[in-house]
């Protein structure tokens, strides 16, 4: 999915420069991957959160100093029907969030694999961050903190453990990645014009993938 | 126990598939919209008084039982019908369920899918695994019968009706303890069939078995439990399901043609059809030039964007296959609400996979021209009411009906008065309909036209080339007063038919 033509830009004062990127949300399926954005967004949980179709897209923007950091978000489902689509989401992202859930081990070996993908077929610069979900339900803890943290060292990842239930960490894990993330003005229409060039020279971006394995 | 074994051959199809197609079809004048009105309406055109009129009487018991064993099936579904949470509660509890539970057993309807390995692919109550015998056996049933060069179509037994639909790689089986027919019975395993294809294309299906024929088809569908059971449930509740149609949403004339304009306008290069719906009624289609949205299609894509709330937090976009159109091919669809807490659920479907931010701006140009010209805060209001008292009429003993416009692919229907407040009783109204349709389109004895009177409601059912038409009366109606109803009906019909149809077919 390359990114959108036109920068949309709200009435910011003049002085504020306005970055946006594209970021991906990754993993497997029920790991709270629509919850985390549904608390970053709206700042609601839903204990009923029904099972992504496709991907979703949203947008929200986080102020960093004197930038805005606009981020256009997509929540990719985890089934696994729709993993041959994942390439089009995580080309020319700039960032990813790959999440797993504390409770359920095979979702961190799932959490591990997609970093592979990501290193090996996203662009090369792209931001990695590891969340570890549904910190709430310590007691059912079957991924332990320093296991994960450790892997996230040694493969260069941001890590957290998250709650989208009670928002702990949420919207620390996405600003530590606006933090990381190049500041460069997107507002200027050869800035955003340059900034979508990136994607579109993407080498991945022409060879077309086959689309849910068709 | 007899089993109903034929050889093969029977297919299912609908007759009148595409949905405003009105270029499309013959221009007869009974195949129009609008003639096919005309024709029933037209003084001396009473053309149904002279044909065979069949009674049936129906005794009460037959009526009460069936009631008891709906609430007893259904005990715990009982409440609101729309409410989200109850029902992801509820497929997760219909999972749960112990399939060796008097429970399980009383269910009125099952349905499982298995591949030609016998291996279970989805059940509508209690898990798979624990079903992995039941359906090794429904399997063996199969393979004996196809041993001989036979196929096995329903077995009917004991008050149940088994009925079987081989779409090989898949099988699919009902097991049904209503007075629903086969064929209405096939038509709803037909749905389920075309469902799971519009999630896989039928190549991928294909190719998944070809490669190992032990392959495990849940894996690929997991998370679809919700799209089936809402289907399932639909398939119980709107009657378009049954008569290849479509509500439509009534609309005053100027709103509809704003709204439609202004959604023919929003288009790109890449766009096939644009849908806007309220639920499950169509309130706007524009369709590309030669392409046809057939009903099922339509239901399939409503009922899915209806299945999860992830389209209302976000801007949705996924691959479908929209088997009706083409079986081995995927659309890419966008599907969003225009406002967060409105009903009404805009689906573009594209060509292309990587469109989505072109349609996002189609949706966005649409709003802001419905908004300029003042559409949207009409089409909020229509939203309000999106049906009608059959009082609007004036047929005191009228109690509900539902007409099918043929060459529109669209219905209308009141909506239900007091005696079907209850689900119960909603549920026993439509079975009346699907047997009274199972009627009319008899395989071998197919009939114009029905008369049947019970203690609890009359009952009247009607086809012609142009429409059908089933009525509900009070039980203290007469035949004659139902007749001379259906005139009225159809003028009154005639009179609004701009507000409870779409009646242009646009195109881009
Ligand atoms: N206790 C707890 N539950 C959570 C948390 N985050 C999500 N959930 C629940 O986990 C379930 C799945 O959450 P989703 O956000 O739908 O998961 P997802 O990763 O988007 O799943 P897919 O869309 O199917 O890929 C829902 O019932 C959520 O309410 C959390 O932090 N704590
Ligand atoms: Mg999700």
């Amino acid at each position: 999915m390359t990114s959108r033509g036109n920068a949309r830009t709200s009435g910011n004062l003049p002085q504020t420069k306005i970055c946006q990127f594209k970021l991906v949300l990754l993993g497997d399926m029920a790991v709270g991957k629509s919850s985390l954005v549904l608390r970053f967004v709206k700042g609601q949980f839903d204990e009923f959160q029904e099972t992504t179709i496709g991907a979703a897209f949203l947008a929200q923007s986080v102020c960093l100093d004197d930038t805005t950091v606009k981020f256009e978000i997509w929540d990719t489902a985890g089934q696994e029907r729709y993993h041959s689509l994942a390439p089009m989401y995580y080309r020319g992202a700039q960032a990813a969030i790959v999440v797993f859930d504390i409770t359920k081990p095979e979702t961190f070996e799932r959490a591990k694999a997609w970093v592979k993908e990501l290193q090996r077929q996203a662009s090369p610069n792209i931001v990695i961050a590891l969340a570890g979900n549904k910190s709430d339900l310590a007691d059912k803890r079957l991924v332990e903190y320093e296991e994960a943290q450790t892997y996230a060292e040694d493969t260069g990842l941001l890590f957290m453990e998250t709650s989208a239930k009670t928002a702990m960490n949420v919207n620390e894990l996405f600003l530590a990645i606006a933090k990381k993330m190049p500041k460069t003005d997107t507002q200027n229409p050869t800035h955003a014009a340059r900034h979508r060039g990136v994607n579109l020279q993407d080498p991945d971006a022409q060879s077309t993938r086959s689309c849910c394995g068709n | 126990m007899a089993a109903d074994v034929h050889s093969k051959g029977v297919t299912w199809d609908t007759p009148n598939g595409n949905l405003a197609p009105v270029e499309h079809l013959p221009s007869s004048r009974s195949e129009s919209p609008t003639p096919g009105l005309v024709e029933g309406t037209e003084p001396g055109g009473g053309e149904w008084v002279e044909e065979e009129v069949e009674e049936k009487e129906v005794e009460e018991k037959e009526v009460v039982e069936k009631t008891e064993e709906q609430q007893r099936g259904r005990a715990e579904g009982e409440g609101s019908v729309n409410e989200p949470k109850r029902e992801v509660q509820a497929v997760v509890r219909e999972k749960e369920e112990d399939v060796t539970s008097d429970a399980w057993r009383l269910h009125k309807k099952h349905v499982f899918v298995f591949s030609e390995a016998g291996k279970p692919i989805y059940t509508r109550y209690g898990s798979e695994e624990a079903l992995s015998t039941t359906m090794g056996v429904m399997m063996a049933l199969v393979s004996f019968v196809e041993a001989d060069k036979n196929v096995i179509l329903s077995i009917h037994a004991d008050g149940f009706r088994v009925v079987f639909l081989r779409k090989s790689p898949l099988v699919l089986v009902c097991v049904s303890r209503s007075d629903q027919s086969d064929s209405e019975l096939w038509r709803e395993l037909h749905y389920v069939y075309y469902q799971i294809l519009s999630l896989l294309t039928l190549p991928q299906l294909q190719r998944v078995f070809q490669q190992r024929q032990s392959f495990d088809l849940r894996r690929l569908l997991a998370g679809s439990e919700r799209v089936t059971a809402g289907l399932l449930r639909l398939l119980e509740t709107d009657a378009g399901l049954m008569l290849n149609a479509t509500m439509s949403l009534p609309l005053c004339s100027t709103t509809r043609n704003n709204v439609c304009t202004s959604l023919q306008i929003a288009s790109s290069k890449n766009l096939v059809f644009s849908i806007l719906l309220a639920g499950n009624r169509l309130v706007a289609l524009i369709r590309k030039k030669e392409q046809h949205l057939h009903h099922t299609d339509l239901h399939l894509l409503s009922n899915l964007a209806a299945s999860s709330s992830s389209f209302r937090q976000g801007e949705g976009w996924t691959p479908v296959c929209l088997p009706k159109f083409n079986s081995s091919g995927f659309f890419h669809a966008h599907i969003s609400y225009l406002e967060q807490d409105s009903d009404l659920c805009l689906i573009l479907v594209s060509t292309d996979r990587e469109d989505f931010f072109n349609l996002s701006d189609c949706k966005q140009r649409f709003l802001e021209r419905l908004k300029k010209r003042n559409a949207y805060q009409a089409l909020q209001e229509a939203l309000h009411s999106p049906t009608y008292p059959v009082s609007q009429v004036g047929i005191p003993e009228l109690w509900h009906f539902v007409y099918k416009s043929k060459s529109s692919g669209l219905y209308t229907s009141p909506e239900l008065p007091v005696p079907y407040h209850t689900e119960e009783q909603q549920d026993r109204l439509m079975e009346l309909y699907q047997h009274l349709h199972s009627r009319l389109h008899h395989p071998t004895r197919p009939l114009r036209s029905i008369y049947r009177s019970t203690n609890t409601e009359n009952l009247l059912a009607w086809s012609t080339s142009g429409f059908e038409l089933y009525l509900c009366f009070s039980p203290l109606a007469t035949k004659a007063l139902a007749m001379s109803a259906v005139t009225k009906l159809l003028k009154w019909i005639r009179k609004e038919e701009d507000r409870l149809f779409i009646l242009n077919s646009l195109t881009y």
